[in-house]
């Protein structure tokens, strides 16, 4: 049974990779982080990124409702937002920041709104996910991977 | 914070214990790269504003090995904070960013940062950081070292004292080839992670101590100060002489990037006023003016280097390519003296001051570049090394504060640039108008600061523009066909020059100076351009004029470069229409091409 959710635990994992949402490289590095000092460091880290972020999903929220735009103030909040999503391996968001970064360049303000939108809804469907995916962990219990020794 | 709380890096364990200082506006990032660092067993100190990081830096000064910094920062650019670093704690900085772009990570290089990270970081790569301390180490004991023989090596020879830092890193990579090896040797025996055991006490250059440096520096003026007279002045007691040289370096990099940046923001500036002072007569007398004071400051640099280099000679005899291009720019000197005298003292000094700077880029730009042109101008001539010279010139133009200026440039805008830096090196007129009124080459025993710094820059390169040196020596004759020079005639010039006493020297440059008077303008002018070209100029021109065809180039890249373009005009109304010869060469060399027909003097004057 245990053995059976944690194959569905890791199942889970893969799809998020697969589907393109996380990087797998980046992620894997967050989770051999863990140790006992921290068996959950990857949690902890993905929520201090959403607690973090939602901040600058708003100076950039506002800074889009300014006309005209101030497209270096928008590059700025969105290299910040870029770093910060890297950290945590969010792929997709990523990508969208690049896009976004571009937009910015050429100075395209619709091409940075739609971008921005198109962010928003991977910026909250990732967090579902990643919420899910935590819970489905916990529920699973410290399974080997979570507590591994050092 | 570390529990573990070594107060200083376990000596036997390093890398272990490094102590790491991690500035981040990014909480994520931060204790991700705590984390990280820990496991690395690096000892962390982390911060999210960077002005807190540079307060817990000053405040506990000699308390970390290694910052590693955000670039993008809200309160301050991650740039600045590691200028401030560079400046005062002398540790080494790493930049990271999410951003790749060249144009950034050039920037942090340039700055001063030992390494540029992309995020996402790796933890492999925080494992490697110790590298930079350790490498930054090897290289303080052996600057030590190469400053200590070469010391004993200037007592012996006339006990100068005023050879600065420059001179000593040059000379002490000219004869450390064995040393160097001893050093690391040395090194091997050492405890790495002991800071105390390896340098000798390491000076954190606190505001305070740095202001009493900044002072002392002003005192005495930037272009003539030395260490020595520096920590004399300064009088702090534990402070050695190598403390204070190193940081007198670290000083005057600092400001040769501030003014860099000050002169990409002058320079179109620059060009438009040149336009106006070539069409209008009364106005050329300023720009002439600055010219020629370029020149003398060139003048005064090189025979600093000249005079510094005699005992060097002693020990290596393969400086031919520096004192080469000394030789051609003492040929200046008389004509600056002319010069001097008909015009206008106030502005003399004034151009002078600027151009002072303007040498001082055109030193450290000799890091890069020197090696190329004296490459070329002996011993094979590819096309495609002139390119090679030729592009930083258009990347200059275009990329902003990233690249080097390349010398034509300063040249031109030598006001701008007096303008600009008055305010860092206050001082330093008081130095050139001296040049202004002695026409005799009486400075030698002085190395001007801008030669120091270029000297203190080069370093390794030095050696091997000196190794090309040989070369030199050698190829002369093979190459005179090729160019119909005779390099050798000037190869004799210099030598003598080193030789005999400086008044001779001048008796010899008075009767050249009949015959250059003129030339030496252009000749300078591509001395200024920091060519190994202006050389091959000078010689033809003591041939009297005539091989210069030999080398036009044809479609010689003015048509390319502005700044060329006005430099030409500005020249037209002084200089007798043979030089226009010379002149094209000068473009040519900054285009590609050797064997070029004629260029029609009518292309310029047009």
């Amino acid at each position: 049974m245990e053995r059976n959710l944690h194959r569905q635990l890791a199942n889970m994992k893969k799809s998020l990779f697969d589907q393109g949402y996380l990087d797998h490289e980046q992620f894997t590095q967050l989770e051999e982080l863990q140790d006992e000092a921290n068996p959950n460091f990857v949690e902890e880290v993905v929520t201090l990124y959403y607690r973090d972020s939602a901040r600058l999903i708003q100076n950039i929220e506002q800074a889009l409702e300014k006309n005209p735009l101030d497209f270096a103030k928008l590059d700025n909040y969105m290299h910040q937002f870029k770093g910060s999503s890297c950290s945590i391996g969010a792929r997709k968001l990523k990508n969208e920041c690049t896009q976004f970064i571009e937009y910015c360049k050429t100075g395209n303000g619709e091409g940075c709104k739609r971008t921005f939108q198109q962010l928003k809804k991977e910026y909250s469907s990732l967090k579902k996910k990643l919420e899910h995916y935590f819970q489905f962990a916990r529920q699973v219990g410290p399974l080997e991977k979570a507590c591994r020794p050092k | 914070m570390e529990t573990t709380g070594f107060s200083s890096p376990r000596p036997d364990a390093f890398p272990a214990g490094l102590r790491v200082l991690v500035v981040d506006d990014d909480p994520t990032w931060l204790k991700i790269l705590e984390k990280m660092l820990k496991k690395c067993l690096y000892e962390v100190t982390t911060c999210n504003l960077a002005r807190e990081a540079l307060d817990l830096l000053r405040e506990k000064k000699d308390r970390f090995d290694i910052v590693i910094s955000d670039v993008n920062m809200p309160d301050m650019d991650g740039f600045k904070l590691l200028e401030h670093v560079g400046l005062e704690m002398d540790l080494p900085v790493i930049m990271m960013s999410v951003d790749g772009e060249t144009s950034r990570v050039m920037k942090g290089v340039q700055h001063g940062a030992c390494d540029y990270l992309l995020k996402p970081i790796r933890m492999k790569e925080l494992r490697n950081i110790w590298q930079h301390v350790f490498r930054k180490r090897i290289h303080e004991v052996r600057d030590i070292e190469s400053q200590e023989s070469l010391e004993e090596i200037q007592m012996m020879r006339n006990g100068m004292e005023q050879y600065d830092d420059g001179y000593l890193f040059c000379g002490a990579d000219l004869i450390s080839g064995k040393k160097r090896k001893d050093v690391d040797n040395k090194q091997d025996d050492r405890h790495y992670g002991d800071p105390s055991s390896v340098k000798k006490a390491r000076v954190v250059w606190t505001v305070e101590l740095h202001q009493k440096f900044v002072k002392a520096v002003n005192q005495f003026g930037y272009d003539k100060v030395g260490p020595k007279k520096i920590l004399d002045s300064m009088g702090v007691p534990w402070l050695t002489r190598e403390n204070v040289a190193s940081h007198l370096q670290k000083y005057r990099l600092y400001l040769s990037r501030l003014q860099k940046e000050n002169e990409l923001k002058a320079t179109f500036g620059g060009m438009k006023q040149s336009d106006i002072s070539s069409k209008d007569t009364a106005g050329n007398v300023c720009p002439q003016n600055s010219s020629n004071a370029s020149q003398n400051n060139v003048t005064n640099g090189s025979y600093g280097i000249c005079g510094s280099k005699i005992p060097i000679k002693n020990v290596d005899s393969k400086i031919h390519v520096e004192d080469m291009k000394i030789a051609s720019v003492q040929m200046a000197e008389p004509k600056e003296a002319l010069i001097g005298d008909i015009t206008d003292p106030q502005k003399c000094s004034n151009s002078r001051t600027g151009l002072n700077h303007s040498f001082r880029q055109i030193g450290l730009d000799v890091k890069c570049e020197p090696t190329i042109p004296t490459q070329y101008s002996w011993t094979e001539v590819p096309p495609v090394q002139f390119k090679q010279e030729h592009k930083p010139h258009f990347q200059s133009q275009s990329w902003s504060s990233e690249v080097r200026p390349v010398q034509f440039k300063q040249e031109h805008k030598p006001h701008f640039q007096s303008e600009s830096s008055f305010s860092h090196l206050p001082l330093a007129r008081n130095h050139i108008q001296v040049d202004c009124t002695e026409p005799i080459l009486s400075h030698h025993p002085m190395p001007s600061t801008n030669e120091k710094d270029k000297r203190a820059d080069i370093g390794p390169n030095c050696i091997k523009s000196r190794s090309q040196g040989i070369g030199i020596v050698t190829p002369v004759e093979s190459t005179a066909e090729l160019f119909s020079v005779q390099p050798k005639s000037h190869l004799t010039h210099c030598q003598e020059f080193q030789l005999i006493p400086s008044s001779m020297w001048n008796t010899k440059n008075h009767s050249l100076e009949h015959i250059l008077l003129n030339d030496v303008d252009s000749s300078q002018r591509n001395l200024i351009l920091g060519t190994g070209s202006s050389f091959r100029l000078w010689d033809e021109e003591l041939q009297g004029y005539s091989p210069r065809g030999d080398f036009h180039p044809q479609n010689a890249g003015f048509e390319n470069i502005e700044s060329f373009a006005y430099s030409n005009q500005e020249i037209i109304d002084d200089v007798p229409p043979l030089l226009y010869d010379s002149l094209n060469f000068d473009y040519g060399n900054a285009s590609e091409t050797m064997e070029y027909p004629v260029i029609e003097q009518g292309l310029f004057i047009a």
